[in-house]
């Protein structure tokens, strides 16, 4: 029997295969602690709805978690690449079909007006201060990054525009992050400013006296943000840390991707052609090849 | 050719069945191709940004009487004039005048609020701005080809065929417009 | 191939007209029914896919360039301006992002191919070696445009790769800084990756065209891996067009749709999260690795404890293939019917992909989790540092020691005359 290239390819990635089925089974023994954020940690009521292929945002969720942002999240972050007209965009958190254009969307108005933004007056040329547009960026709590690390102990905010995409986990990181704080284990010396996270990525070996191997995670800067009623939500719901921390992970989520659901609804339309096409193409591949040896 | 080769092993049977499916696939291909090509053609199309800041509101009370404000307006000046009652007498005046694009001063301001003007500052020639308070008519003067324009914004003199726009604006309260 | 005599005639006046003057009617029929062998398989349609790959990448490219702005402060923003403001932007980007890791994809295989089938054997070997001259310049492309958003990986990616330079001994320092155009990657760096990232595809356009012209020259291989003579052209070849156009369409539709999987629903999953924090020059990630097509080279890099020596070996991986056809001496193209050299061919796919598996880990972590190995020299055997050294000694001793020897050692099994003979064909039926 004559080897194919075809099947030397699919010789090697069996092997290949193989290799990496079993490098989980070796790793699999130190996972008492939490190794991963999406590990085991799921949002209050099972899995976002925005996973998957076919997810979309819950609306309620995002215009819940953009209401934790804002009165709890915003103090400190930033958020200097959304705007208030994203809100009202085609898959924000206020869309309104009624209003194509989201800067005549009159809950995005109100939203931007409540805020008030930095300008020129376009007479005196005098820095002044005026009530926010929806074509206006959500504004930064701190002029600069250097003021907001000396705010905050040092540890610059990260920025929240991007954030989801750029944590590995994203949104499951998030939420797990804000619900992972807890006491220090016995052993663990946690310095002024710090807070013992198990989500948190670093390396806490050389704070580490205690018994058996050093715990996962790392010291973070951030306090514990949320706690129970941190908030108080117009739809009435529970205003539970686990809600609290799986809305404003769902809106951060859509932050950094708010066109997330036009791709995937591009994508199944793009999917659904190419099938369509790849049946029609070997259709006529058969029909062309048709009676020829080869 | 390359045809001639299909068809010596087609049965002429077949013949209809199987020009239709390679017609097929390569209407679907070339319309998917179209399809793809949208993006690349609506990218060039404003953006989300560019649309947000496409209208502005202004404060009228910014202006005296006699004067005007210009503020960047889509990339272009807009003129906001505060006519005198004299420069108002005038542009009526000439609403029966041989007007090269003709239009009543009324259609061109909103009623009761005819003090003020306001335009986009573009030459309906060739898109200069026109310069305040010059040329004959006592409106604008567009330096590049002598385009001149009265008290109304509309073309006297000069190789300009329009009067100059009137954007879409609305009155929010007596003293703040909405522009766009 | 070259004799291959043309069959256009122009019918009209007009088509005569423009025939005398610029045959390019002429020229594009010629190449459309191009004698081409009728064994091809699937993994012959590659070519096309990559084709389609450059068209895209330069079409996306130019597009996305309209809005981006190659500057150190704006570069990051204007990136995410395009994936939120622009119309379709989002899609375009993916598109061009997703669609470099594609091409790589595509290009791994028709290497892979090429070295199976024994493409770049005589007298093809011009073929190869503009083939390996495009791998290059692609390596050269991937990387500036990894560098374009600005993000914290681009940032010190660029640091780690144009500090490779510095290792050249007596000039070294002296390019460094050239190239970064400062003593830091930095706003120059930004802008002239930007100029060469838009340059280069072009160059590479143009050396497609040599590659495909040699190809035309010296005829296409194929499975079997024999020549076909003049006389067997009417059995053993079809014109390229319909029967490979179609057949070419076909596996590029099927190749769409896994693109299509990585744009729409997980754009994201083949980069690097730390890319969308902004690039910060005060503050290195905890780990730096490139793109995924290029660990490979990463992980010999850093298997060699010198520094210009780890220089040296990623460079030679990628000269070793300038110099494969003449390090090959087996008479026998195809390694259907070098049955032993095909398991050393198998090892190598093998050893290539554990390269990159290493160049994604760190040297010193441990291959086995809790598993002490003895330490050997300067690591302990059970670390990605010294597997990576067992699959560089691999690499390098399949083509320079493996290829030479089997060619002159192994006994090929017997290779048909023609590519439709009667003992291919019932091979044909198996495979």
């Amino acid at each position: 029997m004559k080897l194919d290239f075809r099947k030397s390819l699919a010789a090697a990635a069996v092997m290949a295969g193989l290799a990496l089925a079993a490098a989980p089974a070796f790793a699999a023994r130190t996972a008492e602690e939490p190794t991963g954020p999406a590990k085991g940690v799921r949002p209050v009521s099972g899995e976002f709805t925005f996973e998957g292929p076919r997810g979309q945002f819950d609306r309620g969720q995002l215009q819940r978690g953009y209401k934790v942002y804002k009165e709890v999240c915003s103090a400190c972050h930033s958020m200097s690449l959304v705007h208030f007209r994203d809100l009202g965009a085609p898959g924000g958190p206020f869309y309104d079909p009624k209003y194509k254009n989201p800067n005549d969307n009159p809950v995005v108005k109100a939203l931007a007006a409540d805020v008030q933004v930095a300008d020129i007056d376009t007479t005196t040329g005098d820095p002044i201060k005026r009530k926010g547009t929806p074509a206006d960026a959500f504004p930064s709590p701190f002029p600069n990054a250097i003021a907001a690390a000396a705010s905050n102990g040092g540890a610059t905010p990260p920025d929240q525009s991007t954030l989801a995409k750029a944590r590995e986990g994203g949104a499951r990181y998030i939420y797990s992050l804000l619900m992972g704080y807890r006491e220090p284990p016995a052993g663990l010396k946690v310095g002024p400013g710090q807070h013992y996270n198990p989500w948190f990525p670093g390396d806490v070996g050389s704070y580490w006296t205690g018994k058996g191997p050093v715990p996962k995670g790392g010291f973070i800067a951030m306090a514990p943000p949320l706690a129970d009623n941190r908030v108080t939500y117009d739809d009435h719901t529970k205003a539970t840390v686990a809600q609290e921390a799986a809305d404003v992970a769902a809106f951060l989520e859509w932050a950094s991707d708010p066109h997330a659901e036009q791709r995937k609804q591009t994508g199944w339309a793009v999917m659904l052609y190419l099938a369509i096409l790849a049946a029609l193409t070997y259709a006529s591949y058969r029909a062309i090849w048709k009676n020829v040896s080869h | 050719m390359a045809e001639e080769v299909v068809n010596a092993h087609a049965g002429g049977d077949e013949h209809s069945r199987r020009d239709f499916i390679h017609i097929a696939a390569g209407a679907a291909a070339v319309g998917g191709a179209a399809l793809a090509a949208w993006p690349l053609i609506d990218q060039m199309s404003p953006a989300a940004d560019t649309l947000a800041l496409a209208s502005i509101e202004f404060d009228l009370s910014k202006v005296t009487e006699g004067q005007q404000v210009v503020v960047k307006f889509r990339g272009k000046p807009l003129f906001v004039r505060y006519r005198t009652p004299k420069e108002i007498a005038e542009a009526k005046a000439a609403d029966h005048a041989d007007l090269k694009d003709p239009e009543p001063d009324s259609a061109r301001v909103k009623a009761g609020h005819e003090q003020y003007l306001i335009l986009i500052g573009s030459c309906t020639h060739l898109g200069c701005v026109p310069t305040f308070g010059a040329g004959e008519y006592g409106g604008w003067f567009c330096p590049c080809h002598g385009s001149q324009y009265d008290t109304s914004g509309r073309i006297r003199k000069g190789p300009a065929p329009k009067n100059l726009v009137v954007p879409d604006y609305t009155y929010l309260s007596a003293t703040k417009v909405k522009v766009g | 191939m070259s004799d291959h005599e043309s069959t256009y005639v122009p019918k009209t006046g007009i088509e005569r007209w423009l025939d005398e003057r610029l045959p390019i009617i002429r020229f594009g029929v010629d190449y459309a029914t191009i004698p081409t062998p009728r064994n091809l398989n699937y993994w012959w349609t590659f070519g096309g896919i990559l084709a389609l790959c450059l068209v895209i990448q330069i079409v996306t490219g130019i597009v996305l360039a309209m809005h981006y702005t190659a500057s150190a402060d704006h570069a990051f923003d204007s990136v995410e301006r395009i994936m939120r403001d622009v119309n379709w932007g989002w899609a375009i980007r993916y598109v061009h992002a997703n669609g470099a890791s594609m091409f790589f994809l595509a290009v791994y295989i028709h290497m892979a191919r090429g070295l199976y089938y024994g493409s770049y054997k005589a007298p093809r070997e011009m073929i190869w070696l503009l083939g390996c001259v495009i791998f290059l310049l692609m390596m050269m492309t991937a990387f500036m445009g990894y560098v374009l958003p600005w993000g914290q990986m681009s940032f010190h990616g660029a640091v780690v790769i144009t500090n490779l330079l510095g290792a050249i001994p007596v000039v070294g320092p002296g390019i460094l800084t050239w190239i970064q155009g400062g003593f830091a990657v930095d706003e120059p760096t930004l802008k002239r990756f930007f100029s060469l990232h838009y340059l280069l595809p072009f160059v590479i356009f143009g050396v497609v065209f040599l590659h495909l012209w040699a190809l035309h020259q010296s005829s296409q291989n194929n499975p079997v891996g024999v020549l076909i003579p003049k006389e067997r052209r009417k059995q053993d070849t079809l014109p390229f067009h319909p029967y490979f156009t179609v057949k070419d369409g076909f596996a590029l539709v099927l190749f769409l749709m896994l693109f299509s999987v990585f744009v729409f629903f997980m754009p994201n999953a083949l980069g690097h999260a730390d890319n969308y924090i902004p690039a910060n020059p005060l503050q290195t990630p905890p780990h730096i690795v490139p793109e995924w097509y290029l660990l490979p080279f990463y992980a010999m890099l850093r298997g060699i404890p010198d520094k210009f020596g780890g220089v040296v070996v990623m460079f030679a991986s990628i000269g070793l293939l300038f110099a494969l056809p003449w390090l090959d001496t087996s008479k026998v193209r195809s390694m259907r019917f070098r049955p032993a050299m095909r398991w050393f061919f198998i090892i190598l796919l093998v050893v290539y992909f554990f390269l990159g598996w290493c160049g994604a880990h760190l040297p010193d972590e441990p291959v086995i989790p809790g598993v002490d190995g003895p330490d050997l020299f300067d690591g302990n055997l059970n670390s990605y540092l010294w597997l990576t050294r067992f699959l560089t000694a691999y690499y390098f001793g399949y083509f320079l020691v493996i290829t030479p020897w089997m060619g002159l050692r192994e006994t090929p099994l017997p290779v048909p005359e023609y590519v439709s003979s009667p003992v291919l064909s019932h091979d044909e039926k198996n495979g």
